[in-house]
């Protein structure tokens, strides 16, 4: 392993940490502008700072384990949610040659895999917390997240096929030509909402809920706990906004600009439209989330499987 | 699904729209007169207290915030202490109403945080302002009807003078 | 690698060993998320890797939450930890442990000749995966599919609102 390497590895967690830390800053402005208010703007350069603040806040408060709580899972759900958050980074091509796992081959499986282990972070918290707000949390994040998997996992298919590859590098090759944003607009609804969904975001924060559960699964967490809990679905955010570019946007491909430029911007623009999502959408009832999936989102992706295959072996047998 | 779409849009052309926040310290909102903030105590036109301590406003303070005493030097009523504790005041405006002198009134003025609570217990020499506030000609001592230095009984404003009852004259 | 396999291959003993004997299930279901990765990461040593990201992703990720939020719905308490003590005296599993120790040191002498020489592996792709799955195994493709047909059909038949019970 070359020293550069090892410099990526360890680089890259903290330049992500500081990106999601930042990350709420410009959720809050960008809140604020669709809000017709401004949001903060006082610490530093158009209020810059106020996620370092807010940083160093955090850590100086209490951090309170309940001693009704299941001591050491309390402790390790929050690290489980942030440790498959990072991990998760180590696939995503940002241009044709970085990456920290560089070209896996089952990159895609393994961010899937992340993702389905990153449920636990929220059922532990939910279960150790053994409190009845925290508890429907949890549980209501288990059913939506595992759900919601699956919806995710088909919808991807459609990309693999075309690609067929499971290497994000091979996939944003295989989009040379056309990004798969216009033959799989169909995926690309069902990914972009299990998305959502996967990482708890607003509409679909029903395990959160905080007019109804309180906080939900991290109702009793307090201090950096709680910080960690943040951060971890910022960088969610952060995440599909750049699995979506890689897998539809055509990743890094753009003219003129240099291509991680390119994959920046493509990915903010992603993460601006998720908070605009925030902004404007209310969140919908728990059986209508669910009947959405199953109803609605999977037939859809089944659909997408479908189409993509039949025209991929017509294609291939003329 | 459209109206999902259009929701989106919406949200997103308010990015365009003036913003709606006052930037506070910088930018000083507008305050009209007759804006319910800190409490004063006014002065007559010609320098005096204005407050005859009647306990009026104290008995109209739902939270019982105000708290005075009464004395009295040559005829003329003033309050020996008149505290307000602003820890506990609403600005609920019914002292201002209940006063029959027009002495207590409150002003557009809000900025008044402390870092300690006793602070905020604000004495006579505090609420006592220089001028006459809302009311600038009015004073109780020229249409009430009682005889103080400088003035005897009948002298006020729209009162003739008392009727001698021993004299036969009509 | 072969430190690290036998890294791996310590974790998943560990683990499974833990799982057995935790007396609060979600920290055994936990255990066993942990062999489960281990598992994993000796799947990946040995070429396997797409094996070894669908068994995450598979048991770890659903079916092990599953059992989490089975857990989570059951409200065990102190009486249950209790008769999990009950359970974990040696007169309960000694009879079971020898027989499974038999097992793994005979496991152990059938693999002893080939830990010297470790054959290279080549790398198992997704597509070497599909070609296997739809040629050679294609009936057990089949049968397993109608297998889940059955188990889908029969959660409907429970799952569905009989009329006459409402």
């Amino acid at each position: 392993m070359t020293s550069s390497a090892l410099l990526t590895i360890i680089l890259t967690p903290l330049l992500l940490l500081a990106l999601a830390t930042l990350l709420t800053w410009v959720e809050r402005r960008l809140l604020g502008l669709w809000q017709d208010r401004h949001g903060p703007n006082r610490v530093g350069p158009g209020g810059m700072f106020q996620a370092v603040a807010d940083g160093i806040k955090i850590l100086f408060k209490q951090d309170w384990i309940p001693p009704f709580a299941d001591r050491d899972v309390f402790i390790l759900a929050p690290a489980i949610g942030m440790m498959t958050a990072l991990l998760s980074f180590a696939v995503i091509p940002i241009t044709m040659g970085t990456g920290i796992a560089g070209d896996l081959n089952v990159g895609l499986l393994f961010i899937l895999a992340m993702m389905g282990l990153g449920v636990y972070a929220v059922v532990l918290a939910g279960w150790s917390s053994n409190s009845k707000f925290a508890l429907l949390g949890g549980m209501r994040a288990a059913a939506q997240m595992i759900s919601y998997e699956v919806f995710m996992g088909l919808a991807l298919l459609g990309v693999v096929m075309m690609a067929g590859s499971f290497s994000l590098h091979d996939i944003v090759t295989a989009q040379a030509g056309l990004w798969f944003i216009i033959p799989q607009c169909l995926g690309f609804g069902v990914f972009l909402l299990a998305g959502i969904a996967e990482t708890h975001r607003l509409p679909f924060d029903l395990p959160e809920g905080e007019n109804e559960l309180g906080a939900g699964f991290h109702t009793e967490y307090s201090g950096m706990k709680f910080g960690m809990f943040f951060i971890a679905e910022y960088a969610g955010i952060v995440l599909v906004s750049s699995l979506v570019t890689t897998l539809y946007l055509g990743g890094w491909r753009g003219p003129l600009l240099p291509p991680a430029v390119w994959f920046l911007l493509k990915t903010g623009g992603m993460v601006a439209f998720f908070i605009l999502l925030r902004a404007s959408l209310p969140r919908p009832r728990y059986d209508q989330l669910m009947a959405l999936g199953w109803k609605v989102l999977l037939p859809l992706s089944l659909l997408n499987v479908m189409a993509t295959g039949t025209i991929l072996m017509l294609r291939a047998s003329l | 699904m459209f109206n999902t779409l259009r929701t989106l849009l919406l949200t997103a052309l308010h990015a365009f729209h003036r913003r709606a926040t006052v930037q506070y310290p910088e930018q000083q909102p507008y305050l009209p007169p007759r804006y319910r903030g800190r409490i004063v105590l006014s002065r007559d036109p010609d320098g005096e207290e204005r407050c005859v301590a009647c306990n009026l406003c104290a008995v109209a303070c739902p939270v019982d915030c105000i708290s005075l005493q009464k004395t009295e030097t040559d005829g003329r009523w003033r309050p020996e202490y008149f505290r307000i504790n602003f820890s506990r005041c609403i600005f609920c405006g019914f002292c201002e109403e209940a006063c029959p002198t027009y002495a207590i009134q409150l002003t557009p003025d809000f900025e008044m945080g402390e870092y300690a609570r006793p602070n905020l217990v604000y004495e006579k020499e505090d609420l006592l302002i220089s001028g006459t506030g809302k009311y600038p000609d009015y004073s109780f001592y020229n249409v009430a009807g009682i005889p103080i230095p400088g003035k005897e009984r009948g002298a006020s404003e729209r009162e003739r003078p008392p009727i001698d009852l021993h004299s036969l004259l009509p | 690698m072969h430190a690290l396999a036998l890294l791996a291959a310590s974790v998943t003993v560990i683990g499974a060993i833990m799982v057995i004997t935790r007396k609060v299930a979600v920290h055994a279901v936990l255990y066993l998320v942990v062999t489960l990765l281990a598992l994993a990461a000796l799947l990946v040593m040995l070429g396997a890797s797409f094996a070894a990201m669908l068994e995450i992703i598979i048991y770890a990720g659903a079916i092990m939450v599953l059992f989490v939020f089975v857990i989570m719905m059951l409200n065990l308490g102190q009486p249950d930890s209790a008769r999990e003590k009950e359970w974990l005296r040696p007169r309960a599993w000694l009879g079971p442990g020898i027989l499974a120790a038999i097992v793994c040191a005979e496991l152990l002498y059938c693999i002893s000749p080939l830990s010297g020489s470790m054959p290279s592996l080549a790398s198992i792709t997704a597509h070497d995966v599909g070609l296997s799955l739809f040629g050679r195994y294609v009936l057990m493709v089949e049968l397993a599919s109608f297998l889940l047909l059955a188990g889908l059909v029969s959660a409907f038949h429970i799952g569905r609102n009989r009329m006459e019970n409402r």
